[in-house]
């Protein structure tokens, strides 16, 4: 090591010089140990107090932030929830008045068939025959006492034969209404049929009912629960959030990948329409004009959806009249299939550019152009590129179903993730304002580390001077004074502050 | 008012122009200026500068240019230019102009007389004209040649280049009977052209071995 000149105090030693210059810092430093070790407690007190103010404002912002996040969730949350419970009773709407508009005139068909077994059961009640009025008139006859009398036994005789043939004729009758009333409770079974049928497809139809307000009961429950704010909620709506956010994710990159087959479709035939040589911007034109030719089917995907009333990027579009709405999809979809058209014609170009570029290199390197490959299979890869031309424009039409979700959810999603920083954002400068306190103090017992021997010299002065001092005190301490005890009190009162102050 | 809408068109304009003025190089067009040696028996090794040529037409894109010159007497003119094409914007196109560039080449190698010198120097100063007119962004000068010079009596060819960013390739450097004797004079040639493009600013490759190609057109 070498000292400057002017710091050479000894010209002739070095060593001497340095330890001169030592001895000097320190009784320096011990002449400025009080202001020294002021200023080193100060700033790490200043240090501390204004990390952990700033530690307690992110706090607070970090509180807010998640008041805010909860809102934003349940107001999503809220929203989402109506539009399913709209959705239900559109549903219910739309099957009562579909399969429930029937029940009239099923109930009349039952009211008819119940009419009709109620006729036809009273036709076959079964109507006892009425006694023949000659009966009452032959009693007399027949009371007449047997004899031997020839007259009256064939007049006997004869009553008996009528009795027999009108007993018959009675049989017959009665068997005939018999006949008559069980062909009326054959009929009656097909209409019992009939009602039963009826019946079990009002209980059918009930019961669809009774799921669907099932249901409905299910998601109003929910939005009771996102409506009186409840943490349940929030945490069901964040947890879902992040799924959506996943999910949703996933499926934007595998649009993305469609995205990019459809640009490399697509990109080199633009050059014959733009030019392949110019650039903008640093790009080239014709892959400039394919993207843009995606991002338009992208945005016709978009207005498709939302007039179908399938997303809800753009509330204007699903406030408009029904009549608009309709005009609305149909251009959307007449810009889709056209540019699903174009796209196809040129990955049709495409193909006939790779054979053109094929034949050319084959010709360049092979120094003869090679005509006699193998074509017919050509048309293979031809046909599937512009298959792929026409499909894709309308695959991706549907990102706007996961962009929905992914736009909503990433709302929740950087919010959680703001929470999360800010926290750890506030914990780090709380603990950076401890550090700073403690190497406040560190720094005071390094500096009188520095300064070691002097305050040993001043220890030990002390020390000698407080001798006769301890003596004159334990002599006092006999008879304390009530104004040093009080003294005393309140230095040990101020002590332990102070010293939890440093 | 009318100073910011000015300012904004101007904006708008330049973004659109690719970020580029008129006297700015288009970095994305290649300028290939290709020199054959024509000299002595050289001219036995143009079948091999017609598969480079070939080799580069399949490589060079919409906007490139590309130029043919032969290395013979008085090489600094530009009637030694044997073909010179900067392609079409639209690639059907410039697949045609590349089967009409190579014919013209096959056409050339089929009928070429041998000079008696080698004036190189002239043929980089041609070169460097051409292109530098062209205002490529990427701009290469390909020599086809055994590098050992031959002026002719009164030609001045004592001339710095210019070469800032240049990059210039040695194809097909064969050795002659003389290097053979003492391979130092090969090693010296090459060493004295490498330094001539790099006090011009220029970068020095050397591709002897044709299965090389596709480290020629760098991008």
């Amino acid at each position: 090591m070498m000292l400057p000149d002017f710091m050479m105090i000894v010209q002739s030693s070095e060593g001497l010089s340095i330890l001169l210059w030592i001895i000097i810092s320190v009784i320096l430093l011990y002449m400025a140990r009080k202001p020294a070790h002021e200023v080193l407690l100060s700033s790490s007190k200043i240090l501390f107090h204004a990390l952990r103010l700033l530690s307690s404002s992110i706090l607070l912002a970090e509180k807010k932030l998640k008041e805010r996040n909860k809102e934003v969730l349940l107001a999503s949350g809220k929203e989402a929830t109506e539009r399913i419970i709209d959705r239900e009773f559109e549903r219910i709407d739309g099957f009562i008045k579909k399969d429930l508009a029937r029940f009239p005139s099923l109930q009349r068909e039952i009211t008819d068939n119940v009419v009709k077994i109620d006729e036809d059961y009273r036709k076959s009640a079964e109507i006892p025959p009425a006694p023949p009025g000659w009966t009452k008139a032959i009693e007399p006859i027949a009371a007449i006492p047997p004899s031997e009398d020839s007259m009256v036994v064939d007049i006997l005789k004869s009553i008996k034969e009528t009795l027999d043939k009108g007993q018959e004729k009675a049989l017959e009758a009665y068997r005939k209404s018999s006949k008559e009333r069980h062909e009326y409770l054959t009929n009656m079974v097909p209409n019992l049929r009939h009602i039963n049928q009826s019946v079990v497809e009002l209980d059918k139809n009930v019961q669809v009912l009774l799921d669907r307000s099932a249901t409905v009961d299910r998601h109003m429950d929910e939005y009771y629960e996102i409506n009186n704010k409840t943490d349940k909620a929030a945490q069901m709506l964040s947890s879902s959030s992040m799924t959506q956010f996943f999910i949703a994710g996933f499926v934007l990159a595998i649009a993305i990948g469609g995205a990019f087959i459809n640009f490399n479709l697509i990109a080199r035939p633009m050059q014959e329409m733009v030019g392949g040589s110019v650039y903008m911007m640093g790009f080239k034109v014709a892959d400039i004009a394919a993207l843009v030719i995606i991002l338009v089917e992208v945005s016709m995907g978009l207005f498709l959806m939302e007039s179908m009333r399938i997303t809800r990027l753009f509330p204007i579009i699903g406030a408009l009249d029904d009549k608009i709405r309709i005009r609305m999809f149909i251009v959307s979809f007449g810009f889709l299939f056209l540019l699903a058209g174009v796209e196809a014609g040129l990955a049709y170009m495409r193909e006939l550019l790779s054979a053109d570029d094929a034949a050319l290199v084959a010709g360049l390197l092979g120094g003869v152009a090679v005509e006699g490959a193998d074509e017919s299979g050509r048309w293979i890869t031809t046909a599937a590129q512009m298959g792929m031309g026409f499909i894709l424009p309308f695959a991706l039409a549907f990102i706007a179903i996961p962009l929905e979700s992914f736009i909503h959810s990433t709302r929740t999603v950087i919010g959680v993730l703001m929470v999360g920083f800010l926290r750890f954002l506030a914990v780090s400068l709380r603990f950076l304002g401890n550090a700073s306190r403690y190497i406040g103090k560190s720094l005071v017992n390094l500096y009188d580390l520095l300064i070691f021997f002097p305050l040993w010299i001043e220890g030990f002065f002390m020390a000698k001077e407080s001798a006769p001092e301890v003596e004159v005190a334990e002599v006092k301490k006999v008879t304390p004074k009530k104004s040093t005890v009080k003294k005393a009190t309140a230095k040990a009162e101020v002590t332990p502050k102070s010293e939890e102050q440093l | 008012m009318r100073a910011l809408i000015f300012s904004f068109i101007a904006v708008i304009g330049f973004s659109l122009s690719g970020c580029s003025n008129g006297d700015a190089p288009n970095k994305h067009q290649r300028g290939i200026y290709m020199l054959i040696d024509t000299s002595g028996t050289y001219t036995k090794e143009l079948k091999k500068a017609q598969q480079i040529i070939n080799y580069t037409l399949s490589q060079l894109e919409s906007g490139d240019s590309f130029v043919v010159a032969s290395i013979d007497t008085a090489s600094f003119s530009e009637k030694d230019i044997i073909a010179k094409i900067t392609f079409d914007d639209r690639p059907s196109k410039a697949n045609q102009q590349k089967r009409a560039f190579q014919q013209k080449i096959a056409t050339y190698v089929k009928g070429v007389k041998s000079s008696k010198y080698t004036d190189i120097t002239g043929g980089i100063l041609q070169a460097t004209e051409y292109l530098n007119e062209k205002n490529s962004g990427m701009k290469t000068i390909m020599i086809f040649s055994d590098l050992k010079e031959e002026i002719k009596k009164g030609y001045v060819r004592d001339i710095p280049f210019s070469l800032d960013r240049y990059n210039v390739v040695a194809l097909n450097v064969t050795k002659l009977r003389s290097d053979n004797v003492d391979p130092r004079k090969y090693m010296d040639r090459l060493k004295d052209w490498k330094q001539k493009v790099e006090v011009g600013g220029g970068t020095w490759d050397v591709i002897n071995d044709l299965e090389r190609l596709d480290k020629l057109i760098k991008e």
